[in-house]
């Protein structure tokens, strides 16, 4: 017997499940095709206003940078003036996000995007994020053609681009907001919950911030006008 | 293999209890994870309630495992990815082998995993000429110390901070000698240094798994230092060792247990990288490992389903339960002997690796019942504890004086008068030689009480004897 | 809920086997306490409630011991003792005990009903909310693990010692972590208990209190025996000695005067 037959049927044995297969089959059946949403704090539970700017809140608990903006047009202006502010060189490397690409760079003539990877060269790394999370000011990405996952790990600074409308209250909604986009039981390769830049406490638990990933995190809240 | 010294439990907390560093630094145990899982719980309302909820998913995952695996794995392999299936220690250790041989892998780099270190891969991979790599800055310090982690979520909360400076030093030679490592953020920086030319350079990475998805196939790490993203995501393949019972049914369900994980934890609302892996690089993808490969580690798993022990393995080895452990917290974790410390371990560990050889880890709690207390799972560690003892008295495991104390004090207990009639000659006498200090500095039979404290005197008549003649 | 001659119910007290033995006054200060409000304390012949064969993994013992004690209590409205272990173990254990056991799992059942730790009885059953006694001084108060965790005795005590005249209460630093005593612990892993019993001891002499209370003896004589053996003046006493004015007796280890 293969290490899955006897795993299995050790499952099944030490259960006493034989018998009721077809109710067992039916229980995990109806919970993957209808979800249920459980507790979701009441945290997050308000008009989207208020929900926009608890994610700003509580991202800025968590060591991250918050700035809004009016509208797209603003951004790589926010970005610059960021980086300068920083003392940060005037480079960013991004992904072919549509969203990115379509931002105003012809205003920041001083500023040099690099679009693919990240390989560790790069000080600053910009992103566009799928959602905010407002219960835990988390930014989430999603890896694809246009959104390399190294661009949010190798560089020491990370900048994500957050669209204020795709703000929501809780990660359930945060879910089925990415559900409708990709079908159900259907995942991108990665989906990265980001709350608040890199840390470890591994040395005598004194907190540090940028371990691995980035010492910086910035995010740029954006409105639609 | 881990060697196990549980069976020397006794041993090693005499020599933890002597050693001063280990003393130093787990003072600092109690005073920073408690206050701020505290603080977390207070600032969610809904802790509690999600508590029970978690617990209420995870039984009816176990209930339902088979089919739940059954599931996840027909997911992962829709999404382009491997599952392997291992019924012990030695098959998963193969299983990596064989990834690691057939992409002419040399160096591995790992993300934590306590996986790993329950079936002993770091040491086989080296014996095979692979060399692994650990990246959480705990772990790569425990590394250079050739030790083993003491806690499962902070591998080197036993470790000063200077002595992994001196670590340091000993270890990163080509560095100038000169260099100011005083302050914890230099060590952090060195490591980043020295660990970010591995990343890079690695043919494999190796994560654990807090949570599998049935529903999607997806593997999930938590994870604080981005190190376990850098892991999985540089390498050519990215290798997922997962016992069975990590698996959760949907991405809702993953939701719930999330919110009470980092804040039992460390006291974060969220860890800052909660990462959802599914399948290899896609077709377009510009970055990501060409391979995946989830390894599902049974181990024993499986038979605890349905016995006495069944609740243990809704545990997400979140740590709060060592955190408030007041043994713990004394000895450290390296004295239970094994890969799982705290009470967690000590009900775990007989189940891995027999109760004949981890018998002192249950018995060594006071069943204060902190660790019951705060964890998430709402797991009855103390319950199990005793269950364990259960199966210890069946099989005459524990010490012989033991066992003939409580079966000494039973027989007396069994039987009122004759209980009265002894307890009334012996207290009298206890009491007439001790009542005029008020104590005894030793008695016999008492050395274990004695050798470090007095023994209060009785007061002579019992209370049952003193009642009678006042309603007389 | 049958009543008495006086009205009160009628209480069945379970002195515990330490209190039986080592110090019969906490279990005259509990049944005073009880008189005071208003029951009729009685004490059945008892032993043990059977918790250290039960945490000792000796089940066949265990179920012997508490089947001798649901019979000696089954007359009374309600079983009081001056120990939160030995009350958890009666209300919160003996029904798993016996789970599944068709003749006494209901006697269990309704033996744990019934069951109460002595200082939580007072205030929330009885709804006493003040004792006429007197002490002169300060004390700590030590939450013993079985009370705190599995009956939630924790406000009670220390509302009552707010009434005794004289008695300046001082919270010591984590009253609520345990002292090392854990029944038979303390002599398996000597060196271990000593340990928490020395952090317990720390805290309690940082407190500067004349007096450390608790609601458990088997905790009470780790902690004072640690007291006496470190030389430190702090005495130790059962809560309910000084709820009940009753501290004519030596302390616990403490000399004759």
């Amino acid at each position: 017997m293969s290490a899955r037959d006897t795993i299995l049927a050790t499952i099944r044995r030490s259960l006493k499940a034989e018998g009721d297969e077809a109710g067992r089959r039916q229980a995990v059946e109806a919970r993957l095709a209808a979800p249920p949403s459980g507790i979701v704090p009441k945290r997050g539970q308000l008009p989207h206003e208020e929900q926009v700017a608890l994610f700003a809140e509580m991202a800025t608990a968590v060591d991250a940078t918050v700035e809004r903006v009016a509208g797209p047009g603003q951004v790589t202006q926010a970005l610059s003036r960021f980086l300068r502010e920083r003392n940060l060189p005037q480079a960013v490397v991004r992904g072919t996000d549509p969203y990115l690409a379509g931002l105003d760079w012809e205003s920041v003539p001083h500023l040099r995007t690099k679009t693919g990877i990240a390989d560790g060269s790069e000080e600053v790394g910009l992103s566009h994020a799928f959602a905010g999370v407002a219960e835990s000011g988390t930014a989430v990405l999603l890896s694809g053609p246009e959104n390399p996952t190294t661009v949010n790990f190798l560089p020491e600074t990370h900048v994500i681009v957050v669209e204020a409308r795709d703000i929501v209250g809780d990660y359930e909604a945060m879910w089925s907001r990415l559900r409708d986009r990709f079908g159900r039981g259907t995942m991108p390769r990665t989906v990265n919950m980001v709350t608040g830049p890199s840390r470890s406490a591994d040395i005598e638990q004194t907190l540090l911030l940028g371990a691995h990933g980035p010492r910086r995190l910035h995010l740029i809240v954006v409105d639609t006008p | 293999m881990v060697e196990i010294t549980s069976p020397r439990f006794k041993a090693n907390a005499r020599e933890a209890l002597a050693d001063k560093d280990l003393q130093r630094a787990l003072t600092k145990v109690p005073s920073g994870f408690i206050a701020k899982r505290a603080k977390a719980r207070e600032k969610l309302p809904e802790f509690d309630a999600l508590r029970d909820r978690a617990r209420d998913i995870k039984n009816h995952t176990l209930a339902h495992l088979d089919l739940y695996l059954e599931r996840f794995e027909a997911k992962v392999k829709e999404n382009g990815g491997h599952v392997h299936w291992a019924a012990d220690a030695a098959e998963a250790r193969e299983i990596v082998l064989k990834i690691c041989r057939d992409l002419d892998a040399r160096t591995v780099t790992k993300g934590k995993t306590m996986i790993s270190e329950e079936i002993g891969l770091n040491d086989y991979l080296e014996e095979q000429g692979i060399e692994p790599v650990e990246t959480d800055l705990g772990e790569y310090i425990i590394q250079l110390r050739k030790e083993h982690p003491s806690h499962i979520i902070a591998p080197a909360i036993h470790v000063n901070r200077d002595q992994v400076e001196a670590d340091f030093r000993r270890v990163h030679g080509h560095l100038p000698q000169d260099r100011d490592l005083t302050a914890p953020e230099t060590l952090l920086g060195e490591a980043r240094g020295i660990l970010r030319d591995r990343f890079l350079k690695a043919d494999v990475g190796i994560t654990g798994a807090n949570f599998l998805v049935a529903e999607t196939g997806t593997s999930i790490i938590v994870t604080n230092e981005g190190n376990g993203d850098l892991t999985q995501t540089l390498p050519k393949a990215h290798v997922v060792l997962a016992s069975i019972e990590k698996i959760t049914p949907t991405l809702q369900d993953v939701s719930q247990n999330l919110r009470v994980l980092a804040r039992s934890a460390t006291g974060q609302d969220m860890s800052v990288y909660t990462t959802f892996s599914t399948g290899p690089r896609r077709a377009d993808d510009p970055d990501g490992p060409g391979e995946y490969h989830v390894v599902l580690l049974d181990n024993g798993r499986s038979s605890m389903l349905g016995s006495e022990f069944e609740e243990m393995l809704r545990c997400i080895r979140c740590g709060a339960c060592m955190n408030h452990c007041p043994v713990y917290h004394t000895v450290g974790g390296h004295a239970y002997g094994w890969v799982y410390p705290g009470p967690m371990g000590a009900v775990l560990t007989p189940s891995l690796i027999g109760v004949d050889k981890a018998g002192h880890l249950p018995n060594a709690s006071t069943f204060c019942g902190r660790c019951e207390e705060v964890c998430p799972m709402r797991i009855p560690l103390p319950k199990m504890m005793r269950h364990w003892r259960e199966r210890e008295f069946e099989r005459h495991l524990q010490p012989a004086t033991q066992r003939w104390g409580i079966k000494g004090w039973a027989f007396f207990a069994r039987r009122p008068a004759l209980y009265r009639a002894a307890s009334g000659i012996a207290m009298r006498l206890l009491g007439a030689m001790g009542r005029k200090r008020g104590r005894f500095a030793s008695l016999p039979l008492a050395g274990g009480w004695t050798s470090h404290r007095d023994f209060p005197s009785p007061q002579g008549k019992t209370f049952q004897q003193q009642w009678a003649e006042r309603k007389r | 809920m049958t009543t008495t001659r006086s009205g009160g119910p009628r209480i069945g007290l379970f002195a515990t086997c330490l209190v039986d033995l080592i110090r019969p006054s906490i279990g005259f200060a509990a049944a005073k306490l009880l008189e005071d409000a208003g029951c009729t304390v009685e004490v059945p012949p008892q032993t043990c409630c059977g918790q250290p064969a039960y945490n000792s993994g000796d089940r066949a013992d265990a179920k012997a011991i508490a089947r001798r004690t649901i019979e000696a209590f089954e007359p009374y409205d309600h079983v009081v003792a001056p120990s939160g272990s030995c009350s958890a173990t009666m209300s919160k254990h003996y029904p798993e005990l016996f789970a599944g056991d068709p003749a006494w799992e209901g006697r269990a059942r309704a033996h744990a009903a019934k069951t109460h730790e002595l200082v939580s009885f007072l205030v929330d059953v009885l709804s006493v909310t003040a004792v006429s006694a007197q002490w002169e001084g300060s004390a700590t108060y030590h939450d013993s693990c079985s009370g705190l965790r599995e009956l939630k005795v924790h406000a009670q005590p220390r509302n009552l010692l707010g009434g005794v005249a004289g008695l300046e209460l001082r919270e010591m630093a984590h009253p609520e972590v345990c002292c090392g005593f854990g029944g038979t612990f303390c002599v398996k892993y000597p060196d271990i208990s000593n340990v928490m019993v020395g952090r317990k001891t720390d805290d309690i002499a940082a407190t500067e209190a004349d007096m450390v209370l608790a609601g458990d003896l088997g905790c009470l004589m780790n902690i004072a025996g640690k007291l006496k053996r470190e030389g430190r003046r702090t005495e130790a006493r059962h809560v309910a000695e000084v709820l009940a004015g009753m501290t004519d007796e030596p302390a616990i280890g403490e000399a004759e005067r």
